[in-house]
């Protein structure tokens, strides 16, 4: 590791600038940074797993240096991927409906419930 | 299905001084560089749908007319509940992108740095000038939230900052500048070649170099020419003159200097002036005094070219313009809006380009085409950071010279 530097401290530097602020309630903004995080280390861990399965069902065997070495080849590469597009899909689902509600309006289902209760 | 998707981390093409990426590390810039394609493609039409359906019409409810310019456009967008979080989002990458950056740079900052300075002291591309100051639009705030800028550092004569800037630039353009981020590069000289065939360039400048990944390719392409690659910013020549070593160019130096006094050049010395994604980074005082100095360095008959992302325009729709300056309110680049709004002919014209000389030109990005798909364009484009670009070129005619 680097000599005479907090290398993790150091890392998280903000930079030189204010912020702009996105929400009304601070809270959100800093809970924001936390769940897309959190979104990318999971996604970093599922493709650790996946690095594990694949050298697990090569050889039987692994190390921690086999893991850290393990560069996918094009298809696992292609693989990979798509399942991160797919997993980004999941999480970010709510964001992505909205959009789709704003392409494709709908009335609130209160409306229908108020129509189909009236004779 | 998959014929989008951009290339793993792991594919792209490893020179000597890129830092080592652990395998986490790799994983989070594969996800930063989906999730921004994401945000750009998927969620960004959102954007506009918010506009159409609600923004507008608020807005012409209260002041009985359209908007009359993109600023009014980004004041009502941030009313936005829609276009808040998507903007919340698409910082958080950014920084995302920075923070992954440098715990990878900075763990390893004792192997870089040993390395740097071996590469630097055998090479001799690298030529530093510690009198050289930092211009105010350099330091203000930190360009593209990078943490210490393109100049600043860890600690003395250190490469965290280039380092930084080369091991994520994948992850901050989607992948879409090639193997090894030199797309803007490749896109010049293929242009220059296709246009211009019988041009035979012996003095390059490149002003702004940074790390060097767009002069780079244009050394390489023009092996019979000499490339002086200019930044008032130290800390990234230092990396971008390593780098360039590593990848085994000689025909390039990196040269600390300030666009606005080239006074260490005499006139008429270079045969091609080139700046690449650079002139909105600059002020509205700074961008005159460096394009008169680029004229006059630059030879009768010499090519002068900037690439950039489109100039704004009274055909561009006002939301097209606001979303292409979400970076210059959301991504520390202060000058974007202001630069992009010029008349950037009329710019060149009152540094001494005839107007007559000079051109307009689309070029893409250049990309090994087996690993890269092109940029997303249309809907699906991240507006500014797309790596499709206009070329605004001149040749310096002579009679221009008398004139001036």
């Amino acid at each position: 590791m680097t000599e005479g530097i907090d290398w993790i401290a150091r890392s998280g530097l903000r930079a030189k600038g204010g912020r702009p602020v996105f929400f009304d309630e601070p809270a959100v903004d800093r809970l924001t940074s936390m769940c897309m995080a959190l979104a990318a280390e999971l996604s970093a861990t599922r493709d650790r797993l996946d690095t594990v399965e694949r050298l697990l069902a090569q050889s039987g065997s692994l190390n921690i240096g086999q893991i850290e070495a393990y560069t996918p080849d094009y298809q696992a590469g292609v693989e990979r991927g798509e399942s991160t597009r797919a997993y980004i899909a999941r999480v970010m689902r709510g964001f992505q409906q909205e959009v789709e509600a704003m392409e494709y309006p709908d009335p609130p289902v209160t409306d229908w419930v108020d129509k189909l209760s009236r004779r | 299905m998959t014929s989008d998707l951009p290339p793993p981390y792991t594919a792209l093409t490893r020179h000597p001084m890129m830092a080592v990426t652990s395998h986490d590390e790799a994983a989070r810039f594969n996800f930063l560089t989906l999730m921004n394609r994401y945000i750009s493609g998927t969620l960004g039409k959102g954007n506009a749908l918010a506009y159409e359906s609600r923004v507008l019409p608020a807005f012409k409810a209260v002041h009985g007319r359209e908007p009359e310019n993109r600023e009014e456009v980004r004041v009502a967008m941030n009313q936005d509940t829609f276009h808040r979080m998507w903007s919340a989002l698409k910082r958080n990458t950014m920084e995302m992108r920075q923070h992954n950056g440098r715990q990878c740079v900075l763990r390893q900052l004792d192997q870089l740095d040993a390395m740097a300075r071996q590469f630097n002291e055998h090479s001799g591309l690298l030529h530093l000038d510690p009198s050289v100051e930092q211009p105010i639009y350099n330091t203000c705030v930190d360009i593209h939230c990078q943490p210490g800028g393109y100049h600043g550092g860890e600690r003395p004569d250190d490469v965290t900052v280039g380092a930084n800037y080369d091991v994520g630039l994948f992850a901050t353009t989607g992948g879409a500048l090639g193997s090894l981020n030199d797309g803007g590069g490749q896109a010049v000289v293929a242009h220059i070649k296709a246009n211009m065939p019988d041009f035979a360039p012996k003095r390059i400048l490149d002003i702004g170099a940074t790390v060097g990944h767009n002069a780079v390719p244009i050394a390489q392409g023009f092996p019979d020419a000499e490339v002086y690659a200019i930044d008032t910013a130290g800390a990234s020549l230092r990396y971008g003159a390593a780098r360039a070593a590593s990848l085994g160019v000689k025909n390039i130096k990196f040269v600390q200097c300030s666009g606005e006094d080239l006074s260490r050049y005499p006139d008429n010395y270079f045969d091609w002036v080139q700046t690449t994604m650079f002139l909105h980074e600059l002020s509205a005082d700074s961008m005159p005094r460096i394009l008169a100095e680029a004229h006059r360095v630059l030879r009768p008959g010499g090519l002068i070219l900037h690439v950039e992302q489109p100039q704004y325009s009274d055909k561009m729709p006002l939301l097209e313009q606001m979303l292409r300056d979400w970076d210059a309110y959301n991504n520390n680049e202060p000058f974007w809006s202001a630069m992009h709004g010029l008349d950037l002919i009329e710019e060149m014209e009152k540094a001494g380009f005839a107007r007559d000389a000079q051109f307009v030109a689309g070029v893409r990005a250049v990309a090994d085409s087996k690993l890269f798909p092109p940029s997303p364009d249309g809907a699906q484009e991240d507006y500014g950071r797309a790596a499709i670009w206009n070329a605004y070129g001149a040749i310096k005619t002579v009679a221009e010279e008398k004139v001036a």
